[in-house]
């Protein structure tokens, strides 16, 4: 149990011990070796680096280094990455086997490993992280302490004004000031519907009643985002701490964070967290000595998207099968165990410590007239800076796909960014310049949603994507209602048949009605917009879907049944390289020959288009 | 004789589980991610365990074990293998490798061959976009996955 003054004592002691984390001119002769342990990273053998640094280090007895797993520094592209500070030099795509001459050569020698230094897009090679455009547009607020900090050690979360905004929300503050702190701010929920979280908190509040909850939503279920993710893994202590905040604005003494057991070092770290913090006494009774108790327990999800709708969590939290409840009543009133409850989203969380540290006026100063703040975004698909990035509200597509995001890789055309997952909408090339904020991205029929932004390039078929993602919906709508249920699997149909050439004249007709009826009728969030893709597909690229039916042709390419793969043998000058690299063998042709390809054999998975040098080879 | 013996064994660690939880029936899907992790799949003696634990019906169990994707009622293979269909995978041409599991193994998302040595999952989003197409056997991740890429790695596992 520590009090207001050890709390502080930590602080300004572990502040002093780490200002070359975020000081590049801090005046120390330490060095720390800053690792990423996000999930990409970790996949591809992060674990094993910091292991091989540690050991060298101890081999070579070399004294004032310390190796530290941080989370996600967002650029994932270039992973494992590996920092090393106060210098800020950026090691990109790191190997095991590289560590023993960074040591030897970055470490003993003071000079710096060519070969690896993170290359920027114009292909110039950038020494320090800051310098890369990737991180210039950026604004980071609630991925502030991510890749900064190790998320198993409180001290360090403590350095960087850790706890401090729950100890100034207890000592002095008064509930509504905290929720007046919020609804100022003009912070809405980044779950994807935008709701005032002040105006949130405020209903919960109102209600009478002893036992009311706090529930962190944290199952990202929306495939391609990952931004809850890398905020919990990077940074938990943020969202307990917010938690906390959020307890004491509304009359709540018992939080639970419903994370997707997918995430198991998500769970680990916020397990870690957890215990950290009641041994501080940070959670628990008597908090800080204000009388003030709060605790905070893990719900693990099982792999069910409609659990992120927030009565269908509520549900699943409560050990059923997570269909959504008929509103209202709305959580605020009746929730988890019919008892008020406010339920956040993790990124929505990750700002409240610094809008009570900062200000309300602070935070509104930031974003545009109705959507204030950051907001951050998974970047994915045909880009090249694929990664985790942070910016403020208004900034435009065109920004995020080529300032930030490095623009399309292999010389291809954009054709369109996703947003809101299964949730959301295409938006097409001439809407680039939107800036982004909740109402904007809703007038162009897509939405906000959690964050996922997939970028398409020109041989992505816009028919095919909607078929995906109606193929997710069908699989993940509950059964509850029966347009969510059945509708779906018939535009599902539709949109297969589409796809396989066997489609009939009126289907694009059914198809709309479809859409809208289901949009109409259904009970919860993912029956309501499971219909966007296609709506907003058939909004912007009509011509593909009549193509498909008319014509059968598919102009990306990409629709096998629709397509043939072949060899112009003009172009052919009979190198073998297709030969050698088909997975079925049905490629034939004798050496400087022509070369052509067995239809029958052939899968059209297109390896030997992407292998050809000559480009002798097209869908 | 053998199959009792297999029985007793998942009851009493089923029960050994169960004694991490208080009686209360919202700890259900906690105690079934349990169960998952511990065999692999969720036994039928273990859900009767669990049913007269915390005073469930065994439909209710069942009906809650089949809504989430993470419960499975049989075992995987010994090479598990999941491909992800996440929208980044997607868009990068993951769909291309499980047509292709399911050609050189010839069973669908949520089969295992009939040897048991292997089983398809088609899975959304392992998180790791930044290396997609990604595909994984067990615990171990393989990213920028072309099919041939793809063909080697199963290979080099038929042959174990």
């Amino acid at each position: 149990m520590k009090t207001i003054e050890d709390i502080e004592k930590i602080r300004k002691a572990k502040r002093e011990e780490l200002d070359l984390r975020i000081n590049t001119s801090a005046d120390t002769r330490e060095k720390h070796i800053l690792v990423c342990r996000g999930t990409g990273c970790t996949s591809s053998k992060s674990p094993k680096i910091i292991e091989n640094f540690r050991r060298i280090i101890e081999e070579k007895n070399i004294k004032n280094v310390r190796v530290i797993q941080t989370g996600c520094f967002g650029l994932c592209a270039k992973g494992p990455i590996v920092i090393i500070r106060p210098e800020e030099t950026f090691y990109a795509h790191v190997k095991p086997e590289d560590c023993e001459e960074i040591i030897q050569s970055h470490i003993c020698e003071g000079k710096k490993v060519e070969r690896l230094l993170c290359k920027d897009i114009d292909g110039s090679v950038v020494d320090k992280l800051d310098d890369l455009t990737f991180y210039k547009k950026q604004k980071r607020i609630a991925l502030k302490n991510c890749g900064v900090i190790d998320p198993e050690d409180i001290d360090e979360y403590i350095a960087f004004d850790g706890y401090k905004a729950l100890e100034k929300v207890l000592t002095q503050m008064t509930p509504d000031e905290v929720i007046d702190v919020v609804s100022k701010s003009g912070l809405r929920g980044r779950g994807g519907a935008g709701f005032p979280t002040g105006k949130k908190w405020s209903f919960a509040k109102m209600e009478e009643g002893k036992e009311k909850y706090i529930i962190c939503n944290a199952d990202e279920g929306d495939p391609g985002a990952f931004m809850d993710r890398s905020i919990l893994e990077g940074d938990p202590n943020c969202v307990i701490e917010a938690m906390a905040i959020a307890g004491y604005a509304i009359g709540a003494n018992q939080g639970y964070i419903y994370v997707r057991a997918e995430y198991p070092i998500a769970v680990q770290r916020l397990k870690i967290a957890i215990k950290q913090a009641r041994e501080y006494g940070l959670l628990g009774e008597n908090i800080f000595g204000t009388g003030f108790k709060f605790d905070v327990d893990i719900r693990l999800g099982a792999g069910a998207f409609v659990c992120g709708e927030e009565t269908a969590l509520l549900e699943s939290v409560e050990g059923k099968r997570g269909q959504p409840r008929v509103k209202p009543p709305y959580p605020a009133s009746k929730g988890l165990f019919a008892k008020p409850t406010v339920i956040n989203n993790v990124e929505t969380l990750a700002n409240i410590t610094k809008i009570i540290l900062n200000g309300a006026e602070w935070y509104a100063s930031i974003g545009t007239e109705k959507s204030k703040g950051t907001k951050v975004f998974a970047l994915g698909g045909n880009v090249n800076n694929v990664g985790l990035v942070e910016v403020p509200m208004g900034t435009t597509l065109r920004e995020i796909v080529y300032d930030i995001g490095g623009g399309i890789p292999n010389g291809r055309e954009f054709k369109a960014a996703q947003t809101g997952g299964p949730s959301g909408g295409c938006i097409p090339v001439q809407h680039l310049d939107t800036p982004i904020d909740y109402e904007s991205l809703s007038s162009i029929g897509s939405m906000m949603g959690s964050g996922g932004l997939i970028v398409m390039d020109d041989s992505k078929c816009m028919v095919d994507i909607a078929r995906f993602y109606l193929d997710f919906t069908v699989s993940e709508s509950c059964g509850k209602c029966t347009p969510c249920r059945i509708g779906t699997k018939r535009m599902l149909e539709i949109l297969t048949r589409m796809c396989e050439g066997k489609a009939e004249q009126d289907d694009i007709y059914k198809l709309e009605t479809l859409a809208n009826n289901i949009k109409n009728a259904s009970v919860c969030g993912l029956g309501q917009t499971a219909p966007n893709p296609v709506l907003s597909t058939l909004k912007y690229f009509k011509e593909e879907y009549e193509e498909h039916v008319s014509d059968k042709k598919c102009r990306a390419g990409h629709c096998k049944e629709l397509c043939d793969i072949k060899i112009d043998p003009q172009k052919c000058k009979g190198c073998g390289l297709c030969k050698r690299n088909c997975p079925v063998n049905a490629i034939s042709g004798e050496v400087k020959n022509p070369h052509v390809i067995d239809q029958s054999k052939c899968i059209k998975c297109g390896t030997c288009v992407d292998k050809c040098p000559f480009k002798a080879i097209s869908k | 004789m053998e199959e009792k013996c297999v029985d007793k064994k998942v009851k009493d660690e089923t029960k050994e589980i169960l004694k991490n939880y208080p009686k209360e029936k919202d700890k259900l899907i906690a105690i079934l991610n349990d169960i998952q992790e511990r065999f692999g799949y969720i036994p039928k003696q273990a859900q009767e365990e669990v049913s007269e634990y915390l005073s469930i019906p065994m439909a209710q169990i069942y009906g809650v074990i089949t809504f989430y994707s993470r419960f499975t009622l049989s075992p995987k293979g010994k090479y598990n293998i999941s491909i992800c269909l996440g929208t980044a995978c997607f868009v990068k041409g993951s769909q291309n490798l499980l047509d292709r599991a399911k050609e050189r193994l010839q069973i669908e998302p949520g089969q295992v061959t009939p040897d048991g040595k292997f089983s398809i999952d088609d899975v959304r989003c392992v998180g790791a976009c930044g290396l997609a197409p990604v595909f994984m056997v067990n615990d171990e991740v393989y990213g920028n996955a072309t099919v041939k890429e793809f063909d080697e790695v199963i290979d080099k596992y038929m042959k174990e």
